[in-house]
């Protein structure tokens, strides 16, 4: 019998737990369409960033209007297209062609750190049809003033600008680095959020020791970010009512049967497909479902969460005697 | 009065607004709005004053917006006016209705083909925006000296005297060449009308069709050349034919003043504003009249209504049809009272009996007046945009009432070397009744402009009040004071003339404070609003004298605010623009304070409404903060102040540089007299030295301990405000307490120190010294050998250690590796403190040029950018070296200049001819070694070049006191024995498109000339239109949808000669290739070409990054680098070497940097997807071609 592939995230149908995470993978509808035909089911839009919308928008304003009207020969230095917009619309109408031209379910992506207008960009992508929000909210806190709990609040704070601003559902995608993360899910969960995404991969700096310099560098992930979050996901599932997706690490159809044990509802897969390709997300997702036929899952629901910290049977090993247990294997 | 044929448009507008089209525009959108509704196809090309127009049709085009017929007119941006002028002709050949926009220099390209298109009686009309021609120097202001060169084509020349007639007569211009079959030039004057924005009441498109005759258009689409109906034009004709057949024609000019006539008064039954082509106004029994053309008749007409109010017997004939010139009209106008005519031209004409106007009303009233000859006398004025006041035209008829007034004279100048300016007083002013007057004094960078453009159309909109304003902007690129002239009524404004009298001064810049006399025009008992860093409590202390004698003595109403402050706080940089804009609502009251910031509100939320949430949100909020730091200063009742104003230039600079140039500098060289300027226009180099701009908020300090001496930071400046020395150590003697040195790193010179100093007062702040500098902290790399300190702290430090640094010596030239960056900047630049902008990236390239060879170097620079920084007056930056030795420079045209640097070759060259030759005829006397070693040594290195000097130096002494004719004439040529270095330079509008012929004609030649093309890939200097090197996808004007056509290869085409030096250079990727490039170009004995990337505001980021975006440019493969050497095939090399690895990074990474790449996402993402993709797809294409060209080349070679 095929098993039943399909899962409920955000209390939305997917075909299955397959989706393409924020990424520019999906940043223009051919690529959704040849993502489509390969048989993933729904996407994370490409982020919107605060920075985007606010600093860069001004930086761009201030490159065409500072040089302006200070030369009599050179009033300007480019042509008046006072219509143009910087970046938000064309991703609204990314979404409405997305939505027109697949059948797939689109989850907008914001991603900022302050309270701010950005924000309101929620409810435009809700009129341009995405199905729900993901909000990203990215944070390298550096000031040594600003506590903990001043960080979680903002979280909540703009989670809960967000949430009364739109009526489709908010996923948050988190960090794994809080004191207590089911406390902040918990919070989150009150603040009116509908799911998280664990967890946001960290695009980390590293350091040039000949330039002396600091530079940006990309990774993609690998299987070995799973394992982080298989234990956050295994603590979570049960112990809140959100939904719980799973972003980072899904190479192989071991990781995936694996975070659908621990508790995800979806897996988003980015670095796979940047890596290898469109085929191989086919053939993961064809992997996944010979995997489910052979040992006789019948569907999702019935796999999801049966190696949780609540279901599995040695719920120690997510938590702190895990550790002690390693510790003591490394001494031998 | 007699007033039945003026236009007057007295009634109250805010009553017809309802029913009207109201828009404050400037004349060249006025004329713009209309030939782009009646034309088809239209052709373009950019030079100022007329830009605008050309930019407006193409932007309008690119949006899709539909003329009468409810098609899009095709837009075509040619390679120079000439261009344009021969695709118009061909346009118009088919039928089509077709227009362009030109002025100055462009009009003169264009005038075989005027003579065409009236010989073949083609209907066309074109609008021009008078501009001065080049004579003695170059104006891109106005006057007629243009329209004056083109009268006697045959075009008809229909001028407009403001900018709703600039609109009105486009329209009148366009319907009558059709019926004449004529072409019409339509003029306004540049500047003071193409610029000046004025409420203008937009002509319904029903009333434009309504012009028309379809008759008449049929009949031009039916002479269309087809081979359906063939015939041919532009025949040969011989002696026996071709005056009958020139004569055939005059029919059509007879008829058309009387059809021009006809079109205005439709015009005036359409539209209620009646016409004429000659107008009357004045005293009916007028004895004095001036006749006068374009924008000047306005004032002359406010002056009139002054002048008869009290009982004057005055007027004014406005003649507004030029060519065909109606004598019977002409005649028929003028008051039958007339004794005496002042017929002003804003021309001149050197030795004609008189100028144009002049000499046709002359011959008008000799073949029409009926009735006794007036007096006749002329008289010029505003050249070059020069103010023409009322108090000028009292002044004139005050001359003309003489018992002997001068037949011919000037105004508006004091001419005392031929005594030919007639005397006015300059305090005389026309009141203008009910009129608000506004003057601004702002920075370009801080938006005044914007905000002030903003609030006329506020101020027109909400109050249905009459707006004029007029912007004058200083000459400098960047960095330069703005001074906006605003006036409000309710009547309409018709006042061409700058302010001399405000109700409101604003001054947004505290540092203006001290170099203008912002205070000069503030009425007594007027407002004066104040930028200030100080608070309304202490502000007063930190006035000068004459500040406070101004306001305590004019009884001005003071007001400051920190609008920097509210700026940082509402998150808006440096943007002061809408504070000080709320904060003139509040103190002028011209509309209610809640009103005013609504309007201001709503216009930032249509602006940046697209733009993002955020960006509305902080101008909203600096909106709201300003009231709230608005503050009125209690004005004390005397004057405390001890601060005198420093003067404009110091009194150590020389006599002209004080006297002339300081004046100019003050604002004040309105005042200066005809004999303070040399007669043909030659001027002093080295004076830039004198003005200290004291721009940069922010300098570089020398950490001398970090320091690796790598002279990168001399050479990537800009304004030559960074330099570096090594020295003997006991040049120290004396040194500044603050001057800093360290030992010199270098293995040959010992014992020597070495500095790098700032020019503090001279930098502009840019950064890019400090971004290039490669010397780190090893414990805190954040801080460097070069880090930010503020101006204002170290100023008056940095200013006594840069003079001590000019004062040590220079280091020994002969001992100098020339071709190495580091030694390279120990050549004293002989460039410095130009007008460019703030981070520049042509001006190093011209730097370095000047360091290697400025001392032998004589410039050919063609008209742009950088004749503007390099030649613009007061100052110039062209510097000299301590022997007095420094490039000499000059500028022909835009068109011409390779042409004219191969022509500087020629003449120099014969120069040493002829002394070569005069050297063997005196070898008896001087000796045949000597003689054979000034003819033979060579002159390549510095050592051959010194040894020369010397070796003429002794010619020159044994020379001296002969009495031979030879010798004598040899001395006069001995310095031409030295090897001159003729460099060619331009932008890459002259190099591509404008100059591209003659430019490639000189490559063919073989002469020993080099040419720097500075590459900024768009027209800069006029705005940034694209050019043939605009590169694929890259938003332009003229390229509002992005470039769709990829970049003329240049050095190819070089390349293809064979016996051309090429280089392609980006100093920002690779200095040392740069400065290899010029020291090989200049070697080379034969044409080198330098094509030089240069990073420019055009391209839309801050030009702090132009070095990491050179870096990007090369190793993405946007801008390969390489060098072409003819000699080194004779050795059996690769004469091609690609100096820059393959691409490493896509070309995405280098264009996302920069707006004029982003904004295409912006406006078109899809076609930016695809022109980019097609960049990328030819960027690599090209870098195959050129490492194939190396390995091919290596073959062909071996």
């Amino acid at each position: 019998m095929t098993p039943d592939l399909t899962t409920n995230y955000l209390g939305i149908q997917f075909s299955s737990p397959f989706l393409i995470g924020a990424s520019p993978l999906v940043d223009t509808i051919d690529k959704v369409l040849r993502l489509e035909d390969a048989g993933v089911s729904g996407i994370v839009m490409h982020s919107l960033f605060e920075e985007q919308l606010t600093r860069d928008a001004m930086a761009t304003i201030a490159q065409l209007e500072n040089p302006s009207e200070s030369n009599p020969e050179a009033l300007s230095y480019f042509p008046d297209v006072s219509d143009y917009s910087l970046g938000v619309e064309e991703y609204l109408a990314q979404i409405a062609s997305v939505k027109e031209r697949t059948g797939l379910p689109v989850i907008a992506s914001l991603n900022g750190r302050t309270v701010g207008g950005w924000m309101e960009y929620a409810k435009e992508m809700e009129s341009a049809g995405a199905d729900a929000l993901e909000l990203n909210v990215y944070d390298v806190p550096t000031d040594p003033t600003e506590t903990g709990a001043e960080i979680e609040a903002r979280l909540v704070q703009i989670v809960r600008a967000v949430r009364e601003s739109i009526r489709i559902p908010l996923a948050i995608k988190l960090a794994p680095f809080y004191t207590s993360l089911p406390n902040i899910v918990k919070q989150l969960e009150e603040a009116g959020a509908n799911g998280v995404v664990l967890f946001n991969r960290f695009y980390q700096p590293d350091l040039n020791i000949e330039e002396l310099e600091v530079e940006p560098r990309i990774y993609l992930s690998t299987s070995n970010e799973l394992l982080l979050r298989l234990r956050w996901m295994a603590i979570l599932h049960g112990r809140c009512q959100l939904s719980l997706g799973l972003s980072g690490g899904i190479h192989h159809v071991q990781d995936a049967v694996k975070a659908i044990m621990a508790g995800a509802d979806v897996l988003q897969v980015v670095s796979l497909i940047l890596r290898q390709g469109t085929g191989a997300m086919t053939s993961l997702m064809e992997g996944f479902k010979n995997w489910m036929e052979e040992h006789e899952y019948e569907n999702i629901a019935q796999m999801r969460g049966c190696l949780s910290s609540k279901t599995s049977p040695n719920p120690a090993e997510f938590e702190r005697a895990n550790y002690l247990r390693i510790l003591h294997l490394w001494k031998n | 009065m007699n007033t039945a044929n003026h236009p007057e448009q007295t009634e109250a507008k805010a009553e017809k607004k309802a029913t009207r089209q109201f828009h404050s525009i400037d004349g060249n959108e006025a004329a713009a709005l209309v030939a782009y509704q009646m034309s088809e196809s239209i052709a373009i090309y950019p030079i100022t004053p007329s830009t605008p127009m050309g930019e407006l049709a193409d932007e309008w085009a690119a949006k899709g917006k539909k003329n009468l017929d409810g098609v899009v007119p095709s837009i075509t941006q040619m390679q120079s006016e000439a261009g344009v002028a021969g695709t118009l002709h061909g346009m118009l050949q088919t039928g089509a209705f077709a227009t362009t926009f030109t002025a100055s220099q462009g009009l003169l390209l264009m005038i075989p083909i005027l003579y065409k298109l009236a010989g073949q009686l083609i209907p066309c009309c074109m609008h021009v925006t008078a501009r001065t021609v080049a004579t003695h120097a170059l104006s891109i202001f106005g006057d007629h000296s243009d329209i004056m060169a083109i009268r006697q084509t045959g075009v008809a020349l229909l001028g407009s005297t403001n900018v709703q007639e600039a609109h009105d007569m486009a329209a009148i211009a366009h319907a009558a060449t059709l019926r004449t079959r004529v072409p019409f030039v339509h003029f306004f004057d540049g500047f003071r009308t193409s610029h000046e924005i004025n409420d203008v009441e937009l002509i319904p498109d029903d009333v434009l069709r309504a012009l028309i005759r379809a008759d008449k258009a049929d009949e031009h689409v039916a002479r269309g050349l087809s081979p359906e109906h063939p015939v041919i034009r532009g025949t040969a004709q011989n002696p026996d034919a071709f005056f009958q057949a020139r004569e055939a024609a005059n029919s059509f000019y007879d008829v058309t003043p009387g059809i021009v006539q006809e079109t205005m008064d439709q015009f005036a039954a359409l539209t209620g504003r009646q016409y004429h082509i000659c107008e009357y106004y004045g005293a009916a029994d007028a004895e004095s009249v001036i006749v006068i053309m374009g924008s000047g008749a306005e004032t002359v007409r406010e002056t009139i209504k002054a002048l008869t109010a009290s009982g004057e017997k005055v007027g004014v004939v406005l003649v507004r049809l030029y060519r065909p010139f109606d004598a019977r009209f002409f005649a028929k106008v003028l008051p039958a009272s007339t004794k005496k005519i002042a017929v002003l031209d804003r021309t001149k004409e050197p030795g004609a009996v008189g100028e144009p106007l002049y000499q046709d009303v002359i011959a008008a009233l000799t073949e029409s007046r009926e009735g006794a000859m007036p007096e006749v006398f002329g008289g010029r004025f505003g050249l070059g945009s020069k103010e023409f006041t009322p108090a000028m035209v009292r002044g004139v008829f005050a001359e003309i009432a003489k018992p002997a007034p001068r037949r011919h004279f000037t105004v508006g100048i004091c001419d005392d070397v031929t005594n030919l300016s007639v005397d006015y007083d300059a305090t005389w002013q026309v009141e203008l009744h009910g009129v608000t007057q506004a003057l601004f004094f702002g920075l370009g960078s801080d938006g005044t402009v914007g905000a002030n453009k903003n609030t006329i159309k506020i101020i027109s909109e909400e109050t249905g009040s009459n707006a004029q304003a007029y912007f004058v902007y200083d000459s400098k690129k960047s960095g330069g004071i703005t001074i906006s002239h605003l006036r409000f009524g309710k009547e309409p404004i018709r006042a061409p003339y700058l302010i001399n009298h405000a109700n409101f001064t604003a001054c947004h810049q505290w540092h203006l404070l001290s170099q203008y006399d912002v205070l000069e025009t503030a009425k007594p008992g007027s407002t004066f609003l104040l930028n200030s860093p100080h608070s309304a409590e202490a502000v007063w202390d930190h006035l000068d004298k004459d500040i406070q004698q101004a306001i305590v003595s004019k009884g001005l109403k003071f007001y400051v605010i920190d609008a920097y402050k509210v700026a940082r706080e509402a998150g808006m940089g440096g943007r002061i623009n809408t504070i000080m804009q709320v904060c003139f609502f509040a103190l002028s009251g011209i509309l209610p304070v809640d009103e005013a910031i609504g309007a201001i509100k709503r216009a930032i939320t249509k602006t940046y409404g697209k733009k993002g949430k955020e960006v509305v949100e902080r101008n909203h909020s600096a909106v709201d903060q300003t009231l709230a730091g608005l503050q009125e200063v209690a004005v004390p009742k005397e004057v405390t102040s001890q601060i005198a104003r420093l003067p404009v230039v110091p009194d150590a600079a020389p006599d002209f540089v004080r006297s002339v140039e300081g004046v100019l500098l003050a604002g004040r060289g309105d005042w200066l007299p005809v004999s303070a300027f040399p007669p043909d226009g030659t001027w002093p180099t080295a004076t830039s030295k004198w003005e200290k701009r004291n721009l940069a908020q922010e300098i570089p300090a020398w950490d001398s301990s970090i320091c690796i001496q790598c002279n990168k930071c001399a050479l990537v400046c800009p304004h030559a405000a960074i330099r570096s020395k090594h020295y003997a150590e006991e040049a120290l003697a004396g040194a500044p307490e603050t001057f800093l040195s360290a030992a010199f790193r270098s293995p040959e010179v010992k014992g020597h120190r070495f500095t790098i100093q700032v020019a503090a007062e001279d930098c502009t702040g840019c950064m890019l010294c400090i971004n290039v500098c490669p010397a780190k902290d090893k414990s805190n790399p954040k801080h460097k050998a070069l880090n930010v300190v503020s101006q204002q702290e170290r100023r008056e430090q940095e200013k006594v250690n840069f003079d001590f640094f000019l004062k040590l010596p220079e280091p020994d030239r002969l001992r100098l590796k020339t071709d190495t960056v580091k030694d390279s900047q120990f050549m004293e630049p002989l460039f410095e403190f130009s007008g460019a902008c703030v981070g520049c990236g042509e001006t190093p390239y011209i730097k370095l040029m000047s360091q290697l060879y400025g001392d032998r170097a004589v410039i050919a620079n063609a008209t742009g950018c950088s004749s503007i920084y390099g030649g613009n007056l007061p100052t110039t930056p062209y510097a000299t070296n301590r022997d007095g030795r420094g490039p000499a420079w000059a500028n022909s045209l835009f068109e011409d200049n390779a042409e004219f640097g191969l022509g500087l070759r020629v003449g120099l060259d014969r120069k040493r001819e002829l002394a070569q030759h005069l050297l063997k005829v005196l070898a008896g006397t001087l000796g045949d070694s000597f003689v054979q070693e000034l003819i033979e040594a060579p002159q390549v290195t510095e050592t051959e070049i010194a040894a020369q000097r010397e070796r003429v130096a002794a010619l020159k002494a044994k020379l001296a006191g002969a009495q031979q004719r030879e010798a004598q004439e040899l001395l006069t040529l001995a310095d031409y024995l030295v090897e001159k270095v003729v460099w060619v330079i331009g932008g890459d509008g002259w190099a591509y498109d404008i100059g591209f012929g003659g430019l490639d004609h000189v490559l063919s030649m073989g002469a020993n000339i080099n040419i720097l093309v500075l590459d900024t890939e768009v027209y800069s200097n006029t705005g940034g239109q694209a050019s043939k090197s605009t590169q694929l996808g890259a938003v332009a004007k003229f390229a509002a949808n992005g470039k769709g056509r990829r970049k003329k290869d240049l050095g190819l085409i070089a390349i293809n000669y064979g016996d051309v030096y090429v280089a392609r250079v980006a100093f920002g990727a690779k200095d040392s290739q740069t400065v290899k490039a010029f020291h090989d170009a200049a070697a080379y004995p034969g044409t080198s070409l330098i094509i030089a990337y240069s990073h420019c505001i055009a391209h839309g980021y801050n030009l702090a990054s132009g070095l990491e975006q050179q870096k990007l440019a090369v190793e993405s493969g946007y801008w390969p680098i390489y060098r072409h050497d003819p000699r080194r095939r004779e050795q059996g090399d690769n004469p091609f070497q690609l100096d820059c690895a393959a691409p490493k990074i896509p070309v995405s990474r280098f264009t996302e940097n920069e707006v004029r790449y982003r904004l295409l996402g912006a406006i078109a993402p899809d076609r930016a997807r695809e022109l980019g993709a097609m960049a990328q797809q030819q960027a690599d294409e090209t870098f195959k071609f050129y490492q194939e060209l190396a390995a091919s080349a290596a073959n062909n070679a071996k």
